[in-house]
């Protein structure tokens, strides 16, 4: 009876130091975040003041400003604001990578499951290598050859350098994914008299949409949040979100509201995204190395 | 039964019977697929053998015409304390971040797994900061850490630290970027090693149990094992990227004050474009390179035993 009682007090202590555990990590990482988000409702004399407030009137200000492109200055007047640009330049930039990434990977990454070839691990491995090498191991030489041939501060030229980010995930993700399909399938399918390409399009690729809609947003989400290559590789014509960002913190403080509208706008549809796909994530985040 | 497998990466499938024996007509077939793949990544081998040649030049933006020389900038760097420096940096940021994020993350994936009221309602925002890129998470914790009206110096005040000077004092720079590390890439551990939790086969803990095993016995020499493909895989990726990190230290002080966090990655940016020095540049991210690829070959292939040791 006493020892029951004993146990059970242990249980409550277990429950609630758990529960408690979760509450202090969670504030830590969640903290920021929620801070970001409301500094972005407040006025420049609420961000500046001191003590910080907690409790303020919300803005709409802040965002106005950044959609409208136009800063209200007291008796200064208006003066352009360039943030929208930079999101307009990044999502283009970073679709176009992923779509492209994805009709060129897929394949390959059928290619790197099904066939057995020499030297398929190398090419595997080559392409994994660039998840993994110092990016300005490429980026610097890339900058001489795009100053070279007028790739600088273009679409073009971005597009084709975010593939260093976009199309290993595609291949390494892709191809745990086609490891997945069992082969016979395919082979029932093609005895029925149907040629390899025709079963790969019936079969093998409705079995593994999802895992092509999870590995493009992924793909999508570190192309979107790259600064280094842009940061090097582009200027004025094609500055993403993070080189606009970055602009604006060396900027005086008067900007900080519409800093942080700016911020909440580049991050609030990606953190949307995620709390719904984080389970697929998994296997994406390893690069295929862990499947769920 | 689990529903998650660990897929090995080389020849694993290989080894077995062939997947699919090809026929004969279709053995260019792969190569023919893979092609535009290989053409427009293969492409970048090319700037990489650039970097090689570039290195052993003398080449400066200011300075047109340049010369080969061979191993100089090797030897030069070699026994500069610069570069010493660096790799002081780099590994210490790397040994760092890594020790704290795999022990939170993994603490942080057992507290979820409890499944818990608190687990329940904190687990989909488990991602958040890993999704925010690193640049604009550093500059969210830049406004944070503010002198004139940063909400954690308020903090720090009630223990009389107001003007705590976060990345502006030498003394605590590496402190700071590291807590902006940590929080956003302990999610990352957290999110693998909870997915091996999720996976564990039953029969080992029913078998601990009737033999009445202690819940340290048994964590021990039962999840722990269990896990330690997870963690090694979550170790691999958390560690090679803290040895390239750019964009926290650049967004937070480009490296300063003066030198104090000048890693490889840093160093390598603020040589080749704001002292216009490419071949310097070049020469410090060869060296990172060879170092990332040495560590990586050895811990893949650690990692690999350690699998084939519990399957």
């Amino acid at each position: 009876m006493e020892n029951n009682q004993v146990q059970e007090k242990k249980n409550w202590l277990s429950i609630i130091g758990t529960n408690l555990a979760l509450i202090i990590i969670f504030a830590f990482f969640l903290f920021p975040i929620i801070w970001m988000v409301g500094m972005s409702f407040k006025t420049i004399d609420d961000i500046l003041a001191w003590p910080p407030k907690f409790f303020f009137t919300p803005t709409l200000a802040n965002f106005k400003a950044i959609i409208t492109s136009q800063m209200e200055l007291r008796g200064v007047g208006s003066i352009p604001i360039d943030f929208m640009q930079g999101f307009w330049h990044t999502l283009i930039i970073s679709a176009t990578a992923v779509i492209v990434s994805v009709i060129l990977g897929v394949p390959a990454s059928y290619a790197l499951s099904r066939f057995n070839f020499k030297g398929r691990e190398d090419i595997a491995f080559t392409f994994l290598s660039f998840r993994f090498g110092p990016e300005l191991l490429v980026i610097i030489p890339i900058y001489f050859i795009f100053q070279k041939i007028n790739l600088m501060d273009t679409y073009a030229g971005l597009i084709w350098v975010y593939q260093l980010i976009t199309l290993p995930m595609i291949i390494w993700i892709m191809r745990s994914y086609v490891d997945d399909v069992p082969v016979d399938f395919e082979d029932a399918c093609v005895i029925d008299g149907y040629p390899r390409w025709r079963a790969v399009f019936k079969i093998v690729l409705p079995i593994i949409r999802p895992g092509i809609a999870a590995s493009a947003l992924l793909a999508f989400i570190y192309a979107w949040n790259n600064f280094l290559f842009a940061l090097v590789l582009g200027s004025s014509k094609t500055s993403t979100l993070t080189i606009s960002a970055m602009k604006f913190i060396s900027a005086e403080a008067l900007r900080y509201g519409i800093m942080s509208a700016g911020i909440v706008i580049s991050f609030l549809p990606i953190l949307a995204f995620s709390v719904f796909a984080q389970r697929y994530f998994v296997r994406g985040l390893s690069m295929g190395a862990i499947k769920r | 039964m689990s529903d998650t497998s660990l897929a090995l990466q080389p020849d694993e499938t290989s080894q077995e019977a062939p997947l699919n024996p090809i026929p004969r007509k279709e053995k260019w077939a792969p190569f023919l697929i893979l092609g535009p793949a290989l053409l427009a990544v293969g492409v970048v081998m090319i700037p990489f053998f650039i970097s090689v040649y570039y290195s052993m030049t003398n080449y400066k933006f200011t300075r047109p015409n340049f010369n080969f020389v061979g191993l100089k900038n090797y030897i030069n760097i070699l026994t500069s304390d610069t570069f010493w420096h660096s790799v002081k940096v780099t590994f210490t940021y790397a040994a760092i971040a890594v020790s704290i994020e795999t022990l939170l993350g993994i603490i942080t994936a057992f507290l979820l797994n409890t499944e818990r009221l608190m687990a329940k309602i904190f687990k989909p925002f488990l991602l958040l900061p890993l999704m925010i890129a690193p640049l604009i998470t550093t500059l969210i914790w830049r406004l944070m850490m503010s002198p004139e009206f940063g909400v954690l110096n308020y903090f720090l005040s009630f223990f009389g630290l107001r003007d705590f000077p976060w990345a502006t004092s030498p003394d605590t720079a590496m402190f700071t970027v590291l807590l902006v590390e940590i929080w956003t890439f302990t999610p990352f551990v957290a999110l693998l090693v909870l997915a091996g939790l999720k996976s564990l086969p039953k029969e080992p803990f029913e078998a601990a149990q009737v033999d009445g095993a202690g819940q340290w016995f048994t964590f021990k020499n039962v999840t722990l094992p269990l896990l330690t493909p997870y963690i090694a895989i979550a170790v691999v990726f958390r560690l090679i990227d803290s040895l390239r990190q750019f964009d926290i230290i650049f967004g937070m002080s480009k490296g300063g004050p003066g030198d104090t966090l000048m890693n490889f990655q840093v160093f390598a940016y603020t040589t080749t474009f704001t002292y216009g020095n490419p071949a310097k540049g070049l020469t410090y991210i060869i060296i990172n390179w060879i170092i990332i690829y040495v560590i990586s070959t050895y811990l893949v292939k650690y990692w690999q035993k350690v699998q084939s040791r519990i399957s």
